[in-house]
């Protein structure tokens, strides 16, 4: 017979109401590896997209710059670092770390979709070869470098894939297509690692 | 198939969407002729050799382009925003 822990019950004036708990969009499907590649998740807290206003991005830089101590990226490129990094993200960028200053107002739109991205950390020697079987530009180091940023598919999947290190990426795709992702790169990862054991 | 994008450079076919040709980006003016309308609408050229049209970046920075290829060599010559190419468009009504 299967036990249930007791539902968690907070009360609010005479009557208990369930105490919903927050998951992160990967907790129930990372970290998995397989051979010398891994995934995790890369809970980043706060997730902002900034929509400059016409013509501002150079004023947007030197906010972001001087609220965040990261420059605008230019397109096709990250700036800062984990923890607190601006990616190009298309004809907008996503602020990912930091709450956003609300000096970022004046010059930008900001909206809140922290809840709506699912952000994946990729790493290991192989990672370029997993990749390769499922997006469809050039990942390989000597073009694909550090900082770098492609708005793709992966697989079926409109995404973001950011290198940020040598042997590692991060991933963002629509949290909704949380599951599929997973899938898509294990079953890339099951197929670089058996070909090792050949 | 691979196409130039002017953000993200050459990329494969699959990312993106076609929409029609470029010159759906010189729309008449309101009070134009029914003649003139149902032109704009309906009547395209196939021409064989230069075609400019407008595709859709769907699965990259979602970016509206024009983009110019060659239907007989299948050579693209040249691509770019449609929201820049509207602009200097203004002056050919």
């Amino acid at each position: 017979m299967k036990l249930y822990r007791p539902l968690p019950l907070i009360p609010t004036g005479g009557v208990h109401v369930l105490e919903l708990i927050a998951k992160s969009p990967l907790a129930s499907l990372l970290p998995i590896s397989c051979g010398s590649v891994s995934l995790s998740e890369d809970v980043v807290g706060c997730i902002s997209l900034i929509a400059s206003k016409k013509g501002q991005e150079a004023q947007l830089s030197g906010v972001l710059k001087a609220a965040h101590g990261m420059a605008l990226p230019a397109t096709n490129r990250v700036t800062g670092r984990a923890g607190a990094r601006c990616v190009w993200f298309g004809q907008q960028y996503l602020l990912m770390g930091p709450e956003p200053d609300p000096s970022l107002n004046s010059v930008a739109r900001l909206t809140d979709v922290s809840d709506g991205y699912a952000v994946v950390l990729a790493q290991g020697s192989e990672i370029e070869h997993v990749l390769a079987r499922l997006v469809p530009v050039d990942v390989s180091r000597a073009v694909y470098k550090r900082g770098q940023t492609a708005r793709t598919l992966i697989q079926h999947i409109n995404g973001s894939l950011s290198r940020v290190s040598e042997t590692a990426f991060q991933i963002i795709v629509f949290r909704s297509m949380a599951l599929t992702l997973i899938h898509d790169i294990e079953r890339a990862m099951q197929s670089v690692a058996a070909r090792d054991r050949l | 198939m691979r196409l130039l994008c002017p953000n993200c450079g050459e990329r494969d076919l699959r990312e993106f969407y076609y929409q029609s040709t470029a010159e759906a980006l010189i729309r008449p003016d309101l009070d134009a002729e029914d003649a003139v309308w149902d032109d704009y609408l309906h009547n395209r050229d196939n021409p064989a050799g230069k075609t400019e049209d407008l595709w859709y970046h769907e699965a990259g920075c979602n970016a509206w382009i024009v983009i110019s290829r060659n239907t007989v060599s299948h050579d693209v010559l040249d691509a770019q925003l449609a929201a820049r190419k509207r602009l200097s468009n203004e002056g050919k009504k």
